[in-house]
């Protein structure tokens, strides 16, 4: 029905879609999986018709279509339902599917009504079309937008992220309607990086990865019984084959019997489980995980930018618990966000006091609480010569510089001085090859330098690579920790697909 | 220097022209007006010396929401803050003046001024620090209540029983802010100035003046860098209002003598413009607040004598501040290689 010909988007720095070659059919519950970053919203865009294609095309039924707005996509009868409600809460269900209407007449509530009534019965839900939006839960306010797109004549459904924000029976609700849909010839794709959903909901599966499609799993065999081996198939997919794991071996762990030098004693962050977690001298202790399980919050807190419920946190067996972010920083406590732009830089500012910012009012740049710009200005040229930072001066504006030297930036802020842990959050996400490459190896060094490296890191490869233990992280608790070796990638996999049953 | 000539002289000029023609369809005569202004507010010892002594509050109150707006807290309260000050301070300064030597009444009432606008922001401050509450919000409705405050205040508390008029007792001329050497221009003229570069290193040399503008460019970053925020922003307030305050202690010590009941004269909003023209720069703003000056005494003249309303002056203003903003929209968009 609708099929993408070497569909290529480019954003600057990025490829977010690579020549994607993807057919949907009619009455087929298409899912497309993949992990933060791997360009499934871009694709949506290109398909809602919020972005064009850069190169390649889309047919549609054959023809070629270009879709230079959303109301062109809707015309060509492709519907969108977005993750977050695009409804008007104040409204009535009726009223809501009546906006977009001409706006000179008058709405046809009645006949609105009538209509959705017939889809509905069709559909197997039931809406009363006088609720008001605001009222009705959130899987409900999906069925309307549903309905909405229904009414307005799509064939072609697209459900992105729709069950990120549902309770699991409403979600399993949703996965029944769309089987429904399916069954009335429609064609659906539904967008998700839930395992578990893609197997139950879906006929076809189509797995992205860095904008490529890393493989598909055809009707066939999600008609079969080994979902066990399926899922294992997906996280290779989704995560990286085991071909590619050429990484170098990682370094020999440190020497076993001394005391740690990070250490989490039943950490509770949010409404957790507590954690524990050991790391020495030189070790490299990676956290997998699919994104958004918990990792920022156990980073922040081990950092002391958000309270931690209870526990102990120890550096060097001293419990920083009570500690405040500036207290642990100097302490040898170093935490390299993952939020360059938002929370680690502040764009208009120097390079030179982005350097500074966890060392303010500090000797020798400041005395008495006044600015010394003699010994900011060398120390911040002895850094940028130190990691390689590329920028015309040490005065420049951070927000200037490519993501990877503002990554630069960061690392030398945080590795400097009486470093003791460093925290480090998705370090190469957005950075291209050869930053990625850079980033690595100072993190090896860091190890090698006697720091103890707590790695969080969405890219199972990069673990991998890096790492001396791997543990998983999911819905906020580390559930397994495996030495790293030959058969790590397959018992992290495993550990991943677990989950995901 | 085109870049100047085009963003700041030219707008001056068209700013001049469009208001003359304002005046022309007003039936007064552009020329005559604009003669007075300059002649009255700048050529003539007593008008040079009055617009340099109505600098002082202005410049009080632009260092005061440099300091705010630099920490990216938006402290519109202070009017409530400058009036009550004023209000306290005028009635206790002609009590304190009996006992007290003159320049510990005058330390003292600064002092109280300061600390009167400070105590006045702490509730927007409580909720901005810990709620999280839009202090835009919150320090206009302290403006309101502390302008009526200060009304019944004068009306029903401090009104000088020997006057009809509802008004606080005078404050001798001889116990007032001395004079600078042999002018008539009020040392409250020096307290701004001084103040005002005080402020302006604070802001930009400090590791203090840092945290608030860090503060101000990214909470996120400030937390992440393991600042204190709310704290800071309490500071922030607290620093901002105060000298609010000591804008209303400098304008009773040295130029009003009292308070007169319903008078406010609302620099805040007038002087909001002006520190954006300056870039929240305090040395830039010192000359704009001078040419703001020379508009208003000069103006006053201009009005009375060719029977123009005494708000003319704010139509100059407006017209002038609305055209700069044009031309550094235009100018802007120009380096930006976008359309103009």
């Amino acid at each position: 029905m609708l099929s993408l010909q070497g569909v290529t988007k480019r954003y600057p720095g990025v490829v977010a879609n690579d020549r994607l070659f993807i057919d949907f059919a009619a009455g087929e519950v298409h899912v497309l999986l993949g992990e933060n970053g791997a360009g499934k919203s871009t694709l949506v865009a290109l398909l809602s018709g919020l972005q064009t294609p850069d190169q390649g095309f889309i047919l549609l039924n054959g023809a070629r279509q270009v879709m230079k707005n959303p109301a062109q996509a809707l015309r060509h009868g492709i519907g969108t339902v977005y993750q977050h409600s695009m409804l008007v809460p104040s409204l009535s269900v009726a009223e809501n599917i009546a906006l977009g209407g001409a706006w000179w007449r008058r709405p046809d509530l009645p006949g609105i009504a009538a209509r959705m009534a017939t889809i509905c019965q069709d559909i197997g839900v039931t809406l009363d079309p006088a609720a008001i939006v605001g009222t009705l839960s959130l899987g409900e306010q999906q069925q309307v937008e549903i309905i909405r797109a229904l009414l307005r004549g799509s064939r072609f459904l697209i459900l992105d992220e729709a069950t990120g924000m549902l309770t699991p029976n409403a979600a399993q609700e949703l996965g029944a309607l769309m089987r429904r849909l399916a069954q009335r010839g429609l064609a659906v794709l539904f967008i998700t990086h839930k395992l578990r959903e893609a197997l139950a909901f879906g006929d076809r599966i189509s797995v992205l990865r860095h904008g490529r499609l890393a493989g598909q799993i055809s009707p066939e065999r999600l008609a079969g019984t080994d979902h066990g081996q399926i899922s294992a198939d997906i996280v290779h997919l989704m995560f990286g084959s085991a071909q590619s794991a050429a990484g170098p071996a990682p370094v020999p762990a440190a020497k076993a019997g001394d005391s740690p030098v990070l250490q989490a004693i039943a950490l509770a962050v949010a409404h957790a489980p507590p954690i524990d977690l050991a790391i020495s001298a030189g070790e490299i202790f990676g956290i997998a995980g699919i994104d958004g399980n918990g990792q920022k919050q156990f980073a922040e807190a081990l950092a002391g930018q958000s309270p931690a419920q209870g526990g102990h946190i120890l550096l060097d067996g001293q419990d920083l618990a009570a500690l405040t972010v500036g207290e642990r920083h100097k302490k040898g406590l170093r935490y390299v966000t993952d939020d360059r732009l938002g929370e680690g830089t502040i764009g208009s500012f120097p390079i030179s006091l982005n350097l500074l910012f966890k060392n303010l009012a500090d000797r020798p740049f400041w005395r008495h609480g006044i600015e010394q710009p003699a010994p900011i200005h060398a120390y911040a040229e002895q850094q940028v010569a130190a990691f390689d930072i590329r920028t015309p001066s040490v005065d420049t504006p951070i927000g200037k510089l490519s993501g990877g030297n503002i990554q630069k930036v960061l690392l030398a802020r945080e590795l400097s001085g009486p470093a003791r842990a460093v925290i480090f959050a998705k370090p190469t996400n957005g950075l291209d090859v050869q930053n990625t490459i850079a980033t690595r190896q100072r993190i090896r060094a860091a190890a090698s330098g006697g720091l103890a490296i707590l790695l969080i890191s969405t890219d199972l490869d990069e673990i991998l690579e890096l790492s001396h233990r791997i543990a998983v992280m999911a819905g906020g608790r580390l559930v397994g920790v495996v030495e790293n070796g030959p058969d790590a990638r397959r018992e992290v996999g495993e550990m991943m697909s677990g989950l995901a049953e | 220097m085109s870049r100047i000539v085009l963003t700041a002289f030219l707008p001056f000029i068209a700013a001049i022209i469009l208001s003359g023609l304002v005046l022309w369809l007003l039936g007064a005569n552009p020329v005559a007006y604009y003669t007075i202004v300059v002649q009255r507010g700048l050529f003539s010892t007593g008008g040079l010396q009055a617009s340099a002594t109505h600098m002082a509050a202005p410049l009080l109150i632009g260092a005061s929401l440099i300091v705010a707006f630099r920490a990216g807290i938006w402290n519109l309260g202070g009017d409530g803050q400058f009036l009550l000050a004023a209000v306290v301070v005028a009635a206790a300064a002609p009590n304190l003046a009996g006992i007290l030597p003159r320049w510990a009444t005058l330390s003292l009432c600064l002092a109280l001024g300061a600390a009167v606008g400070a105590a006045w922001s702490v509730l927007p401050a409580l909720l901005k620090a810990y709620q999280g509450v839009n202090e835009i919000i919150t320090t206009l409705m302290m403006t309101f209540l502390g302008v009526s405050l200060a009304n019944v205040l004068v009306k029903l508390v401090f009104a000088d029983p020997h006057t009809t008029v509802p008004q606080t007792r005078t404050l001798p001329v001889a116990d007032r802010l001395p004079h600078v050497f042999h002018t008539t221009i009020s040392s409250g003229l020096l307290v701004g100035v001084i103040t005002i570069i005080l402020v302006q290193l604070v802001m930009a040399r400090t590791a203090f003046g840092l945290k608030l503008r860090m503060v101000g460019a990214s909470q996120k970053a400030a937390l992440h860098a393991g600042l204190p925020v709310p704290r800071l922003i309490f500071s922030v307030f607290g620093l901002s209002a105060a000298l609010a305050g000591l804008a209303g202690a400098v304008d009773i010590l040295g130029v009003q003598g009292n308070v007169r009941a319903d008078w406010n004269p609302a620099y805040t909003l007038t002087v909001v413009p002006l520190v954006f023209l300056a870039r929240l720069n305090g040395f830039a703003a010192i000359p704009l607040m001078f040419l703001f000056a020379i508009l208003s005494i000069g103006g006053e003249s201009a009005a009375r004598r060719l029977g123009v309303p005494n708000q003319f002056t704010l139509v100059v203003m407006a017209t002038l501040l609305i055209l700069l903003g044009v031309s550094e929209t235009l100018d802007q968009r120009r380096r930006n290689g976008g359309p103009g």
